[in-house]
């Protein structure tokens, strides 16, 4: 088996002591396969997240309880993760990726409907979630796996092996309709692929064509779609309707100022003027309780976060590794931008949550899955010989 | 799978991909980065007052707190207008479960009819922002507030809210002195200062209610509340006080009121009486009158097309509007102008045969008593109301001076100080005739306006206020309504008052007044029977004003005649005579002679302002007058 053989090769580096002849000893953080620096900051972000989330919610402390024991399960889940060598990722990307499509298909023909989209897979009691939330992972995580098989910068057939691998999840997301998800699975597999070494000719290519596709996607666009577009191009139009949301975030944002009003004083929030104010618009909250340092402050620990993951992803010593922790930390930044943006009214409105901080379980889990996957790669990597 | 054939990978090469790769995305990360600081920036420093403001008036609502509206005495302390609580049902629709069962609970608890409810669907519905109440039904009855607090407990989201509402005890007879308030018109809204008036709904329409709204209304408080998105409000976070309006004591009478409403008896005219030496108006009643308190909360289309298409004019306010030839009324005024002018002396005299003829004119101007009165002076033309007497005084004035002169008692004038919307009547003159027909003066139209008739036409209150100077020594005082506005008294002196009328002897006021004394106590008197059993000095005249002119030599018979076609009857008088209480004005529309359908009612007038324990009932006035209608005597 080519997975095998690859493992194996990998295999084959010697492991040596890094400077004094030595052999190094593991530190306690190694031998548990986390990076402290990473998982630190992303406690102090989920801590920050759940003080913004009891002023958001309403001082309602059970919404925060629910959101800490959904952090704790989530986070439960990112230290086992982390205990896989990163190979086990490579061995089940197959596997992951046929099991999401499988999904996706199911949604199409049995799915729940909720908010007018097919989304929901529920079985009875048991558990409902959404596969397009899997396929954040799955596609970049089978796109990373099959262009570790070849030799980079990738050739023009293998582009197309990949395009497949990513059009069909996101097709089948989109037409749920599901169109936030699905372009950020296809961003966090197209991450990968250009991470690997995309010619710059192709990107242009793909730009261009993307451009000139725009009037056809809008032409596919449900109503509400469309709505979103037009209510972001101007919110006045519609004040009361589909520009409520964007004008009432502007404006808890812009009256926070420097400092903010104060936790627990921000009257757009906490008078339920900002709508989805724990979910999706949670950032709202903070600018106006908290100002534009807290702004700068959340902003300052994601770039942070997003550094140290570029970091541990370049540190990775295999093309699989590095892509893969490549996407995933680049596709938490497209949250954080995608969500702050469409908050403060230079992106539309789409249904991106704010990474760890939003209200909500199946992102938290999703993220802390890919920073499990991101610490196994970097934890499980042997010493390389300079 | 397979291994490729030419997939040597080059770890070397990949890694130097993915480093320049991934330094690009620190890149691409800190331009977008850097565009979220800056718009964050932006919103944050750049535009913060403007969206602090935004908050800012989302939150806070400033809600309006009207002022209660200022009441209305007479001039004994009566109430005349109140606020009275009525109760409205209201319901907030975010409150009920369960609409339909709800309205359908309603409609039974308050025993209306099934149709109701789609009605109550409709109004439940009427509202601009959420938990809003809309307005179901108002007014509720007693038993219906009693019904629905027993059953409270089934009603969420319904209230029964009091709201003042104005309220007129005696309507019929106050409407037209009065006025009315109304709910506040497009109209009106534009002329109207909005901080004042933003949470008054209703306001001052005409009389008294209108030309005191200032006054009457008060001012508006404000209450700045913290609401949420749903526009419930949270808590209060501050308040200004409205202040009330100012009570008004009029000058009016009640009971005389009353009497005057009660002594015309549904007949179509008017009596207006006024205290002499200060103006203030004693009765001012237009008849029929209305009710008022219709007007307040809406009156229905068909109720106000019935009073509309009246053929009897209830909502025409006669006292201030009504135009009426003076007929005879006048004669102690055109008396005065040729006094005044030097026209006549109290001791002149002229000859009558029963007519006037002009220089060169063989048309006879005649005088009611065919066969003439011979000899008249001053006195006597007054007592027997005599034509001739008049139509030569008024030759010998002449327009101009009679129409200078009567001018300065008020006539072709609006003579009140406060009293919303009267009316001028008309004085003709030269000046006017030319603007109005393009046509010069004829001497024979003198003669008409020197008996009253012609275009001379006078509202009751002019008459009444003219009547009030004459017994008042020729001292004009602006006539009035209002006594004191609050606790403060309206100033005896107001401006703009005519200049006083000014006699070359004192003495010749009282020979007038002995002419209009004669009217009701001499033996030649018009109104000799009305004058029976006086216990004081009174002064009067009577007047008949002819609804349509007569050819010449015509005689008519007024039971004859179509009863809308008969004389208006008038009749103006004062006393006691030495120290003048009251000046009465009345007219009643087609009642016939003047000297027998309206004097009586004068006299009730003063015998009941005069002497206050023996004032005669309505009831027995009328009797006196149908005994007296057989007579057509005089004008």
């Amino acid at each position: 088996m080519p997975w095998q053989l690859i493992t194996r090769s990998l295999r084959r580096y010697p492991v040596r002591p890094p400077d004094s002849g030595i052999a190094r000893r593991k530190s306690i953080w190694e031998r548990i396969h986390l990076d402290p620096w990473l998982l630190g900051m992303l406690l102090v972000l989920m801590g920050g997240g759940l003080v913004v989330l009891y002023s958001a919610s309403g001082q309602r402390i059970d919404t925060v309880i629910a959101q800490a024991i959904r952090f704790g399960i989530a986070l439960s889940g990112m230290v086992i993760i982390a205990q896989f060598s990163p190979s086990t990722f490579l061995r089940w990307a197959p596997l992951a990726y046929g099991a999401g499509l499988a999904m996706l298909l199911a949604v199409e023909v049995v799915g729940d409907v909720g908010m007018g989209a097919k989304r929901w897979l529920e079985i009875p009691g048991v558990i409902r979630f959404q596969p397009s939330e899997m396929m954040k992972l799955a596609v970049p995580l089978m796109v990373a796996a099959y262009l570790n098989r070849c030799q980079l910068p990738p050739r023009l057939r293998d582009i197309v092996v990949c395009a497949v691998i990513i059009g069909v999840p996101v097709v089948l997301t989109a037409i749920q309709p599901d169109l936030g998800t699905s372009l950020l699975v296809a961003s966090a597999a197209v991450i990968v692929v250009l991470l690997a070494g995309l010619s710059w000719k192709l990107i242009g290519l793909v730009a261009a064509l993307g451009a000139a596709g725009l009037p056809v996607l809008w032409m596919n666009m449900h109503n509400y779609q469309r709505q979103r577009v037009l209510t972001f191009l101007d919110p006045d139009s519609d004040p009361l309707g589909s520009g409520w949301n964007i004008i009432q975030s502007t404006t808890a944002i812009g009256s926070g100022g420097l400092w903010g009003k104060g936790w627990l004083e921000g009257t757009q929030s906490q008078l339920e003027f900002l709508p989805e104010r724990h979910t999706d618009f949670i950032i709202a909250v903070l600018g106006e309780e908290f100002g534009l340092v807290g702004m700068l402050l959340l902003l300052t620990l994601y770039i942070m976060i997003v550094g140290r993951g570029l970091w541990l992803a370049s540190s990775s010593q295999d093309t699989f590794g590095r892509l893969f922790a490549g996407s995933i930390i680049l596709t938490f930044f497209i949250y954080v931008f995608v969500n702050v943006g469409m908050v403060s009214g230079i992106l539309p409105v789409v249904g991106v949550p704010l990474p760890l901080v939003s209200y909500g379980g199946t992102s938290s889990v999703t993220l802390l899955a890919g920073f499990g996957i991101l610490m196994s790669i970097h934890a499980h990597r042997r010493l390389l010989p300079r | 799978m397979p291994q490729r054939r030419d997939t040597l990978k080059n770890p070397e090469q990949e890694l130097r991909i993915f480093r320049v790769r991934a330094l690009l995305a620190v890149l691409v990360v800190i331009v977008l980065t850097s565009l979220l600081v800056g718009r964050l920036g932006y919103l944050q420093i750049v535009q913060h007052d403007l969206y602090s403001t935004r908050s800012e008036k989302n939150r806070v609502r400033v809600e309006p707190l009207p002022p209660n509206r200022g009441l209305i005495y007479d001039r004994n302390g009566a109430l005349l207008a109140e606020n009275r609580p009525t109760y409205n049902l209201t319901l907030v629709r975010e409150r009920v479960d369960d609409l339909d069962d709800t309205l359908a609970l309603l409609v039974d608890l308050l025993e209306l009819p099934e149709e109701e409810i789609e009605a109550f669907q409709v109004r439940s519905r009427q509202r601009q922002r959420p938990f809003q109440p809309a307005l179901l039904m108002s007014d509720l009855s007693e038993e219906q507030i009693a019904r629905l607090a027993v059953n409270r407990h089934l009603l969420p989201g319904v209230e029964v809210e009091a709201q003042l509402l104005r309220y007129y005890p005696d309507a019929e007879v106050m409407a037209h002195a009065l006025g009315y308030v109304g709910r506040i018109n497009a109209e009106e809204l534009q002329d109207l200062d909005p901080g004042r008036y933003a949470g008054t709904h209703f306001i001052g329409k005409t009389g008294v209610e209108r030309f005191y709204e200032t006054e009457l209304h008060g001012e508006a408080g404000l209450r700045k509340v913290e609401t949420n998105a749903r526009g419930r409000v949270l808590r209060e976070l501050g308040r200004t006080d409205p202040v009330p309006g100012a009570n008004l004591t009029l000058t009016l009478d009640r009971s005389l009121q009353m009497l005057a409403y009660e002594l015309l008896d549904g007949r179509r005219g008017s009596i207006v009486a006024i205290v002499p030496n200060t103006g203030e108006i004693l009765a001012m009643v237009s008849t029929p009158g209305f009710d008022s308190n219709q007007f307040v909360t809406g009156i229905d289309v068909a109720s106000y097309r019935a009073l509309q298409e009246d053929i009897d004019l209830p909502l025409f306010n006669r006292a201030i509007r009504g135009h009426y030839p003076p007929g005879s009324t006048i004669k102690p005024f055109l008396a005065l102008a040729g006094l005044v002018e030097g026209v006549i002396t109290p001791d002149s005299t002229i000859n009558d045969p029963g007519f006037y003829q002009l220089p060169n004119d063989s048309r006879r101007y005649r005088n009611w008593l065919r066969w003439g009165h011979g000899r008249v002076d001053m006195e006597r033309s007054i007592a027997v109301s005599n034509n001739t007497y008049y139509y030569t005084l008024a030759h010998d004035l002449g327009i101009d001076k009679l129409h200078e002169r009567m001018s300065n008692f008020g006539f072709g004038q609006r003579v009140a100080h406060d009293v919303q919307g009267e009316s001028t009547g008309l004085m003709p003159s030269r000046d006017w005739k030319r603007a109005r027909f393009n046509q010069p003066w004829y001497p024979g139209e003198t003669l008409s306006v020197g008996i009253g008739q012609g275009y001379w036409q006078v509202t009751p209150l002019q008459l009444a206020s003219a009547t009030a100077a004459l017994a008042n020594r020729g001292h004009w005082v602006k006539p009035r309504l209002a006594l004191r506005i609050g606790e403060e008294p309206v100033p005896a002196e107001l401006p703009d008052t005519l200049p006083d009328i000014q006699l070359a002897n004192d003495n010749w006021w009282d020979r007038v007044y002995s002419g209009m004394e004669k009217v009701l106590s001499g033996s030649e008197g018009t109104a000799r029977r009305t004058g029976v059993g006086l216990e004081y000095r009174m002064g009067g005249k009577s007047g008949t004003a002819q609804v349509f002119s007569l050819g010449q030599d015509q005689r008519y018979n007024a039971e004859e005649l179509e009863e809308r076609l008969r004389d208006h009857a008038l009749f103006m008088a004062f006393a006691p005579i030495e120290e003048p209480k009251i000046a009465v004005s009345v007219i009643v529309e087609n009642a016939g002679g003047g000297s027998t359908h309206a004097a009586h009612l004068a006299r009730a007038m003063t015998d009941a302002w005069l002497l206050e324990d023996e004032a005669p009932e309505a009831e027995e006035v009328k009797e006196v007058l149908e005994e007296d209608t057989a007579n057509v005597e005089g004008n």
